[in-house]
């Protein structure tokens, strides 16, 4: 994982949910451009819908991984289904639940919910469902070579898990 | 469950292909081939593979309906094509699909047209029984 769109896992139940959460705060760059001021708007700084996306697929990726105590390099491969409700504002927290429904030695796909909650409320609204098939792409090289190591699951992704209290996992 | 009707799992599996793959329910013929008129890619196979497990309340093993790992194994394969042996393998191993056409050319880059939505229809017949 080379890069991390999430800021804490909170459950990690082997082979079965994975809960992680993200803030989103208006000091990132990416919602400055999404979306900017124009002669008849004003600035409407949301959170992609992509990144959303980038956050399910790291949560279910890591359950994923995790199932196979992250000896398979796991890659999102397909998204099944991704319909969101809302927009993610600045200033709220995200929460993405990940679920296994179904893992085998090829890969896995998995169901999500993702939840936005207010911090004057504290109350989870919806926001979107993303369901996602992921590879092992060991099983799936297709004639194409990857490396070794894992590169998957790299050592930001481990300072992730630690920092969440799941040095173990 | 009660015994399907070959409509009723060719609706079940046409389906599956039209939530796996985003077709519309029309270029679901039974001739139609999975990669070549319905655009399927490899993890599809995959992604269908789970869903007729929950459609049809089975359990498919890794390679068991299309089984790439004969035409990836030089045993079966000379100078692009299959040979005896790896017809003889592929023919036990896939008794769902037609392989007449393909015996012709024997091509590896004609072996995807061999997946229909018939075969995956006999396939899903021949695991319920």
């Amino acid at each position: 994982m080379r890069w991390l769109w999430l800021d804490r896992i909170l459950e990690l139940e082997r082979a079965k949910r994975c809960v992680a959460v993200k803030n989103v705060s208006i000091a990132e760059e990416v919602l400055h451009d999404h979306f900017p001021a124009t002669d008849t708007h004003p600035a409407t700084p949301v959170m992609p819908n992509t990144l959303i996306i980038e956050g399910m697929a790291q949560t279910a990726g890591i359950l994923v991984g995790h199932a196979n105590d992250f000896r398979e390099k796991v890659i999102l491969a397909k998204i099944n289904k991704a319909t969101f409700t809302d927009a993610a504002r600045p200033g709220v927290c995200l929460r993405f639940t990940a679920h296994i429904e179904r893992l085998d030695t090829a890969g896995a796909s998995t169901s999500g919910v993702v939840e936005y909650f207010e911090p004057c409320t504290c109350e989870p609204r919806p926001l979107a469902t993303i369901d996602l098939m992921f590879s092992h792409i060991d099983h799936n090289r297709s004639g194409l070579s990857f490396p070794e190591h894992n590169f998957v699951f790299g050592p930001t992704f481990k300072d992730l898990l630690r920092q969440s209290g799941f040095a173990q996992a | 469950m009660a015994k399907l009707t070959d409509e009723q799992t060719l609706e079940k599996v046409r389906e599956v292909l039209v939530d796996a793959l985003g077709v519309d329910d029309d270029e679901v013929t039974p001739e139609a081939t999975l990669v070549g008129d319905l655009g399927a890619e490899s993890i599809d196979f995959l992604d269908i593979a789970f869903r007729l497990e929950k459609a049809f309340g089975i359990k498919i093993e890794e390679g068991e309906m299309m089984p790439a790992n004969v035409i990836n194994d030089p045993r079966y394969v000379a100078d692009g094509k299959v040979t005896d042996a790896g017809l003889d393998e592929l023919k036990k191993r896939m008794p769902h699909a037609n392989l007449d056409t393909f015996a012709q050319t024997r091509s590896v880059e004609d072996f995807p047209n061999v997946f229909t939505v018939e075969a995956v229809v006999n396939f899903v017949k021949n695991k319920l029984g």
